[in-house]
């Protein structure tokens, strides 16, 4: 056999041991010590690393659940089998946590907000009309409209109505929160899905301007916090609830003149029975457009 | 003198993203946020660094002696592969949110042929181990820069209106390009 093969071997041999030996040694000076369930539990997960759950990636995930920071049904893409299997690793009901949803907390679409006198026209991203001129609507605080929601939603739970608001479908919606990062006005928060009650208005603005700016605005007039026994405190001319202490029994929703607090449900409701005012009016050929709409709906609404 | 030439050579006039066209897969992919390119750029300088070091003192101490040089490719890319997995055990160790933060494109640097080249352009060129570490800070800075810059560029992107065909990777290439071709401007400056 030739001298120079051999040295080759021999080389290339010896640098991998050199190598694979040094990395044995830092692998047992530099190995960190974590809970055996955390390898575990990132065997089960898909390993597709999507963020979807609103970690960094599985491993990331993985380690939260372990520490009990996140839910184990919290992965969206593994859906219930990945959860069982992550319960059973855990030892704890897979069905325990409740489901958590996106909500948008603004009604003022294109019908109830006022408009301004100038026209926007530039990129469709709530994002740059809220950086540039603030959008369409007078209104400081409610929904532009620009579908940063949509866009940044992975799972198309959310969609743009007929009267320019974004819809959260509940069935599709993970909980991820990337559509609470993309509103720039922070209109839409999480919460859990068995919440009924919402004010659906994020504006402070004084309670004639709000008056003046849209027909569905939180106008700041306190009654609902007065009844309502520290379920609901008022925040500079806003009415935001105190989940800890709510109780929907004591807010008296029909003195809400604009219904800026109500129940889930009706928002849907009203909204639906003002598109049918809408459509009786004008009559128009659009009308067939507008049916899809309400056929729509109340799926969503569920 | 030479040696700041050197590095400024390999930082700027020879950039090795926007010059060489190396290292193009992570300038790409991770150059979408300021927060994630530049630690990416940090950690692609510190592989660099060893990487030139390590490189250096296997081919004058064991390849050329032994007459195997022709071995070269295989034994550097062994080199990064260890040293990737050793860094990544290091950060792993030392902070773990810096690790989190990192995440998948830690061990992509493996992959990264900026880092092969890198190796092979220290043989080539003939340096001496001064030379070799003060190429490899430049080029790892100059990777840095070049995914900054990238990065700060497509930051303001997200705001422009782009034509719907041109939207995500072909107009990424593009701004490439056009940072490609203002890189140009510096060729020729230096010749080392």
């Amino acid at each position: 056999m030739d001298l120079n093969f051999l040295i080759a071997i021999a080389t290339m041999g010896g640098l991998g041991f050199v190598f694979a030996g040094a990395l044995a040694i830092a692998d047992k000076k530099l190995r960190v010590e974590e809970d055996p369930k955390i390898a575990k539990v990132n065997d089960v997960l898909p390993g597709a690393n999507c963020g979807a759950c609103g970690k960094a990636g599985c491993y990331d995930f993985a380690v939260n659940v372990v520490s009990g920071d996140a839910p184990v049904n919290g992965c969206p893409v593994g859906g219930q089998e990945t959860a069982n299997d992550i319960a059973q690793i855990m030892g704890v009901e897979a069905g325990t946590a409740t489901k958590i949803v996106a909500r948008v907390l603004c009604r003022g679409g294109n019908i109830e907000a006022a408009k301004k006198m100038v026209e926007y026209r530039g990129p469709q991203s709530c994002a740059t009309m809220d950086l540039v001129s603030g959008g369409t609507k007078l209104c400081q605080y409610g929904c532009l409209g620009g579908g940063d929601c949509v866009d940044a939603c992975t799972f198309s739970a959310i969609h743009l109505n007929e009267n320019g608001l974004p819809e959260v479908i509940d069935d599709l919606c993970t909980g991820c929160g990337m559509c609470v990062t993309a509103c720039p006005r922070d209109i839409i928060e999480l919460h859990p899905a068995d919440r009924e009650v919402f004010v659906f208005c994020k504006s402070h603005d004084d309670p004639k301007t709000s008056k003046a700016v849209c027909e569905v605005a939180c106008t700041g007039c306190g009654l609902c916090a007065r009844k309502s026994d520290g379920g609901v405190i008022m925040e500079n001319n806003l009415a935001v609830i105190n989940w800890d202490d709510f109780d929907p029994e004591n807010i008296p929703f029909e003195k809400c003149k604009n219904s800026a607090i109500c129940y889930l449900k009706d928002a849907f409701r009203e909204h639906q029975e003002e598109e049918a005012k809408e459509k009786n009016a004008d009559n128009a050929p659009g009308s067939e457009e507008k049916k899809k709409v309400t056929d729509v709906s109340p799926q969503q609404s569920n | 003198m030479e040696l700041i030439l050197i590095f400024i050579s390999a930082a700027i006039v020879n950039n090795f993203v926007l010059a060489y066209f190396l290292g193009i897969c992570p300038f790409i992919g991770v150059s979408n946020k300021l927060s994630s390119a530049f630690p990416m750029g940090l950690a692609t300088t510190f592989v660099m660094v060893i990487t030139a070091i390590v490189t250096w003192l296997i081919y004058h101490m064991i390849l050329v002696p032994y007459d195997v040089v022709y071995l070269q490719y295989v034994s550097f890319i062994l080199v990064v592969a260890s040293l990737v997995q050793f860094v990544e055990m290091f950060i792993k160790k030392v902070s773990q949110p810096l690790y989190r933060a990192l995440g998948i494109f830690l061990p992509l640097i493996t992959t990264n042929c900026a880092i092969l080249g890198l190796a092979l352009f220290i043989v080539l060129k003939e340096y001496s181990f001064v030379e070799a570490i003060f190429y490899g800070v430049g080029a790892g800075a100059g990777f840095t820069l070049a995914i900054s810059l990238m990065a700060g560029i497509r930051e303001e992107l997200e705001l422009a209106n782009v034509p719907r065909p041109f939207q995500g990777a072909p107009i990424t290439l593009i701004v490439a390009g056009l940072l490609a071709l203002a890189f140009m401007g510096f060729a020729g400056m230096i010749s080392v």
